[in-house]
């Protein structure tokens, strides 16, 4: 029905200024997306490049191994007869001293930890997070079933549930000082020793051992901080699997309670293999987190250097072996990267280590995103109902 | 579907006198005496002092409006109820085989073991057509391979499915029609053979073929089991069931032969709900 131009359309914008505002709320909403996206993709990117050469080189087998496999050392920068500045690590250096007693050697520095590798670290943290995830998952687990599937819903239970939560917020520094409190300094803590610290508030020797039982606290220990960290990522656990748990349909339990199972039957049979997806990828994302933080463990569990891997510091037999090995302190990565890019000056001869750490990290931290990511969709397509 | 052999309504009564059909014909199962029940601690009560008795092998129906404490009662029967934190019985028994179902010494799992439930909404477990059957009886801890396929084959044969289903019983129960996962869900609730199945709108989310399978399968099963069902579907109870009892806000209106509630009915307000004009 064209009546001309002078007809009146009668959908035109009745305000321009409107429109105006529309697009204009539009343009800032995008702008700032952008912008955070634009800068995580800095940050990644900044640490892909500079990272990335000092973890993989051209030839086979792509990865330079020995960044990945020794354990750190100092690196020793020098310049040597022709004015060349040559960088070694410290057990190097002393061997090529000893080659070459009549080497010129000036202009002689040394930088803690930023030669070698980061096997240790890496070691140490997988072990903090194994410990951490084996003891936050049973025990989360166990409280989440509880609050979604026993728990009454009264006044109690919902201030306790907001209580855990709430935990969730807690800055991880003062986690850090609790588990100092109660895991490395209470000495009601037990281990198995054969040489009982001076602070033991009870000791008991061990029939047909040389060996006591000696309660004297945990110290700075790979346990100590395991637990620290699983207290810490507890919060989170709980809520995914009270989550996961309340995604089970009602109808699941109902089917198997009116055939005759008791609670726990139909929990363990009709609702738990159901929710065992969402609480494993929930568990995994607590990884990344738990792995990632410095903290907690700054005080309870990690040092900046150790010369052996755990297990060969581990002293004793049987279980006093494994008490020996869990109450060592360990080195970690994130500590790892803190010590090297905190407390080393930055220069070209520490940037490698700085970079190379923390491009392993971030490295490990996608692949476990992923991993958790991947499994969900998997299992998404596998159960549906 | 008017079949003379499902009126319980004694022959003395004579012929033009109105049946009065307190008493069924057929041995009583379930006894409800002045049940009250309540969701919130007793504060308002749900179920009103509702009193009948339920005859062994015959299905009775349960209509009413939404509301009206159909489901609530079904619900009693099983103590599936338990489940919910605030609910309780008020007052009143209901003794099942003349046991008194809320007696101390009464174990709520022994007593599901007896009274098996079908829900609205068919629910398989996302496992295998034969686990599912299976279940009942491997979580009373039946290991014996042998005892679970019989019991597996008699209930599907029993549940009208054995044909369509037995040469994929491991095949995932969820990729069966909705028709077939509801009487997925009647095997496995009488996989553990029951004497009572409590059917909870069996059929309101399906559609009207599977709907005639299951009332097919309803009927052919009151041989063995009592069926209580609740339905929303008048024409549904008038094909199925034996006896009816009709709800309204917590009390029963009226408990009587289906014939009798559908084509002449005591009650004003049953003729109003079952013609039509209010519900």
């Amino acid at each position: 029905m064209s009546n001309g131009s002078k007809e009146r359309n009668p959908f035109r914008s009745s305000s321009k200024r409107r429109r105006r505002n529309d697009a204009g709320g539009h343009a800032l909403f995008a702008f700032f997306t952008y912008f955070v996206l634009a800068c995580t993709a800095y940050i990644f990117l900044d640490i892909a490049v500079k990272g990335a050469p000092v973890v993989f080189k051209a030839e086979a087998p792509f990865v330079n191994l020995g960044f990945i496999f020794n354990n750190p050392e100092t690196l020793v920068v020098f310049k040597d007869g022709n004015g060349e500045k040559v960088r070694m690590a410290m057990s190097d250096f002393s061997e090529f001293k000893k080659a070459n007693p009549e080497a010129v050697i000036t202009d002689e520095h040394t930088f803690s930890y930023c030669a070698g590798g980061i096997w240790g670290p890496l070691v140490g943290t997988a072990l903090l997070v194994g410990i951490c995830m084996v003891i936050a998952l049973f025990a989360g687990v166990a409280s989440a079933i509880f609050l979604n599937e026993y728990a009454r819903h009264g006044r109690f239970m919902n201030t306790i549930r907001l209580a855990i939560m709430n935990l969730a917020g807690v800055p991880s520094i003062v986690f850090g000082l609790f588990g100092l409190g109660v895991f490395c300094l209470w000495p009601w803590l037990p281990v198995l020793t054969y040489e009982p610290s001076g602070n033991a508030v009870a000791t008991f020797a061990i029939p047909f051992t040389d060996g006591f039982l000696s309660f004297q606290g945990w110290g700075t220990s790979m346990i100590a901080g395991g637990c620290t960290l699983a207290i810490m990522v507890l919060p989170v656990i709980i809520a995914a699997c009270e989550e996961s748990l309340k995604a089970v349909p009602m109808g699941f339990r109902e089917a198997a309670m009116a055939l005759g199972a008791t609670k726990w039957q139909a929990i363990r049979t009709a609702v738990l293999p159901y929710a065992k997806p969402g609480i494993l990828t929930a568990s995994i994302l607590g990884i990344t987190r738990v792995a990632g933080e410095t903290a907690p463990i700054m005080f309870t569990a990690a040092l900046a250097h150790k010369a052996g891997l755990p297990w060969a510091e581990a002293k004793g037999g049987g279980l006093f072996w494994v008490s020996d090995f869990f109450t060592q302190s360990v080195q970690a990565l994130p500590y790892h990267i803190y010590t090297v890019s905190a407390r080393i000056p930055r220069s070209e001869d520490t940037e490698p280590m700085q970079n190379g750490s923390v491009f392993v990290f971030l490295l490990l931290v996608m692949a476990f995103a992923a991993l958790s990511i991947s499994m969900r969709a998997r299992y998404r397509k596998k159960l549906k109902w | 579907m008017n079949d003379i052999d499902l009126d319980p309504v004694p022959a003395a009564t004579g012929d033009d006198a109105i049946p009065v059909p307190d008493e069924p014909a057929s041995e009583t199962i379930i006894e409800i005496e002045n049940l009250g029940f309540s969701y919130d601690h007793g504060k308002t009560e749900t179920l009103q002092g509702i009193s009948l008795e339920i005859p062994k092998n015959m299905v009775t129906a349960f209509i009413g409006p939404s509301g009206c404490g159909k489901s609530t009662l079904l619900r009693c029967l099983n103590r599936m109820n338990d489940l919910i934190d605030t609910a309780k019985v008020t007052r009143g028994t209901i003794k099942i085989l003349g046991q008194d179902i809320h007696a101390p010494d009464v174990d709520a799992i022994e007593l599901r073991k007896h009274v098996g439930m079908v829900f609205q909404k068919y629910n398989p477990f996302p496992k295998s057509i034969y686990e599912n059957v299976a279940y009942g009886l491997r979580i009373q801890g039946v290991q014996k391979k042998s005892t679970l396929n019989e019991a597996v084959e008699r209930a599907l044969v029993q549940s009208a499915l054995w044909e369509e289903v037995k040469d994929r019983l491991a095949d995932s129960a969820l990729g069966l029609s909705g028709g077939q996962q509801q009487r997925l869900c009647i095997a496995r609730a009488i996989a553990v053979q029951p004497q009572i199945v409590l059917m909870d709108e069996p059929c309101s989310a399906l559609d009207p073929i599977a709907t005639a399978r299951i009332e097919d399968l309803i009927t052919e099963l009151c041989e063995n089991y009592t069926i209580v069902i609740v339905t929303h579907n008048m024409q549904q109870a008038t094909r199925v069931s034996a006896r009816t009892a009709f709800f309204y806000l917590g009390e029963l209106i009226e408990y009587a032969a289906t014939d009798k509630i559908f084509v002449k009915p005591d009650k004003k307000q049953t003729e109003d709900y079952v013609s039509g004009r209010f519900g």
